[in-house]
């Protein structure tokens, strides 16, 4: 392990891989995707609790800014959810976040984050079941791919600042 | 009464910015009526311990440009804002990393070797690298470490203005020094320009349509560009809407895009997440394999969207290269 390495392991509050679940920030239209999570809830359907459901008004409203500053505040993963094609309320934001999803998962991949940890998905307010599936699904798999850990890598990354080193070679 | 001193410094850049200075042309005379300068490696020889023999807060204004990426770069932002009363980010490199921090898409091992072993270009048989420090005949020679991740000036050291731009313009320079030297200084943290998207002053913003919509990108090279339509309008990746103006738009009124050096403004956090999420939304198609072969039209997205500000942005770096 160099010191880069070990700076990141150390002082992060990152809990012990033992104790480790995945934490998912999920964004949820106010139409379907977040009635669908009520619905889950008043129906009694137990998913798993890993996730912190922010409600917007659409899909189309969740900036990529959001997506990244939840990644790079300690989100494992991040999971949005919209009502289905055609059937937006504003007409046409799902199909724009489905673009803006489209290029964020190349250019995630690009900057080294695996493209399972954002996820699309069109739910209705009709399917809490739906809600419970991708939640459980999305959890586990994040379990399998293990902590994301942004803040942890950006302190490991500091640590070869140091204010006084040496003198300056001129 | 004497002379407000000001300082010139270089980190990790191209020298383009040493020019805009230079491209002061007669008004650089102005500038040293007023002003006594006591560093400025480039144009003028004063050595490092001069300024490490000045006194704390000696100079009045020092501006830097370039991105911090060496063990000497950083040691030397760090005496300069120690001994300077209003440190100046000077240009995209050191405002935000500018195209050295696209090496954050690399790890420090692969880039020095390529450079050193890989590149068509290189010769170099016994694999020679650069040595932290080398002794001769006695003699001991040190050489910086250059540092895993680039960062911005303000990553490193407190930094009290910005000034942007790949280089920042000789007018934008000018207004900039004169608001420094006035009586009512801008606000720390300030960026010295315009505070606006670059469409505001584009000579083509009234070809630019209310409703844009892409069923393909093409690059400069592949189109005859109409020099007066909106280059969005023609399906050309421009970063005029995520960026801040103050240049002039001096690129759309040459027929290229904008590529973002001045960086966004100040509501927008990260000019990549930006323009991707403005150009995205406004894409023709609505089925994922055809809104995939309209986007194979960015062929490196990071590359594109973070040219100037990578060190900036959100991620900061690739980030899985663990400690390389």
């Amino acid at each position: 392990m160099n010191p880069t390495d070990k700076a990141a392991a150390a002082g992060t509050g990152t809990p012990p891989a033992a104790e480790w679940t995945p934490r998912i920030v999920a964004f949820f239209c106010n139409w379907c995707t977040y009635t669908a999570a009520d619905l889950a809830g008043v129906s009694r359907l137990k998913y798993s609790p890993n996730v912190r459901v922010i409600r917007l008004m659409c899909s189309g409203r969740v900036d990529p800014q959001f997506i990244l500053d939840a990644l790079s505040k300690g989100a494992d993963g991040v999971l949005i959810g919209g009502c289905h094609p055609g059937d937006c309320h504003y007409v046409e934001g799902n199909y724009k976040m489905l673009r803006r999803f489209r290029l964020l998962r190349r250019m995630l991949s690009d900057m080294g984050i695996e493209p399972e940890r954002v996820r699309l998905e069109w739910i209705s307010a009709a399917e809490g079941d739906k809600v419970k599936l991708v939640i459980n699904e999305m959890s586990a798999q994040l379990s399998a791919l293990g902590p994301l850990n942004l803040p942890g890598k950006a302190k490991g990354w500091d640590a070869e600042l140091t204010a006084e080193r040496e003198a300056v070679h001129a | 009464m004497p002379k407000p001193k000001v300082a010139f410094y270089w980190c990790a850049s191209c020298g383009g910015c040493e020019e805009t200075v230079v491209d002061l042309a007669e008004d650089i005379l102005g500038v040293v009526e007023k002003l006594d300068i006591v560093l400025w490696p480039v144009a003028m020889d004063f050595k490092y311990a001069d300024v490490e023999a000045m006194e704390d807060g000696a100079i009045f204004a020092t501006l830097l440009n370039g991105a911090i990426r060496s063990t000497e770069q950083e040691q030397m932002a760090r005496l300069l804002r120690r001994k300077s009363r209003v440190l100046v980010a000077y240009g995209s490199c050191a405002c935000m990393g500018g195209i050295p921090s696209l090496a954050n898409g690399f790890a420090r091992e692969e880039i020095l070797k390529f450079n050193y072993e890989d590149a068509p270009s290189v010769v170099n048989g016994p694999r020679t690298r650069p040595q932290l420090s080398f002794e001769e005949e006695g003699r001991k020679t040190h050489l910086p470490e250059q540092s895993r991740v680039v960062r911005s000036l303000d990553q490193v050291v407190d930094v009290d203005y910005f000034i942007p731009g790949c280089p920042p313009t000789p007018l934008i320079t000018k207004k900039a020094l004169a608001a420094l030297l006035g009586d009512a200084p801008p606000p720390k943290g300030s960026v010295l320009a315009p505070d606006t998207a670059l469409c505001e002053e584009c000579p083509r913003k009234v070809g630019k349509p209310a409703d844009l919509s892409f069923a393909q990108f093409r690059r400069p090279h592949q189109a005859l560009l109409d020099p007066e339509k909106c280059l969005l309008a023609q399906g050309v990746v421009c970063l005029g809407p995520a960026t801040r103006g103050g240049c002039g738009a001096q690129c759309p009124a040459g027929n290229m895009p904008c590529t973002g050096c001045f960086g966004p403004t100040s509501r927008v956090r990260d000019q990549g997440a930006k323009i991707l999420s403005s150009l995205c939304a406004n894409l023709e198609a609505k089925e994922a394999p055809d809104i995939d072969r309209v986007l194979e039209g960015i062929p490196d997205p990071v590359g594109t969207f973070y040219r100037y500000g990578m060190a900036k942005s959100i991620l900061r770096r690739r980030v899985d290269l663990n400690g390389g």
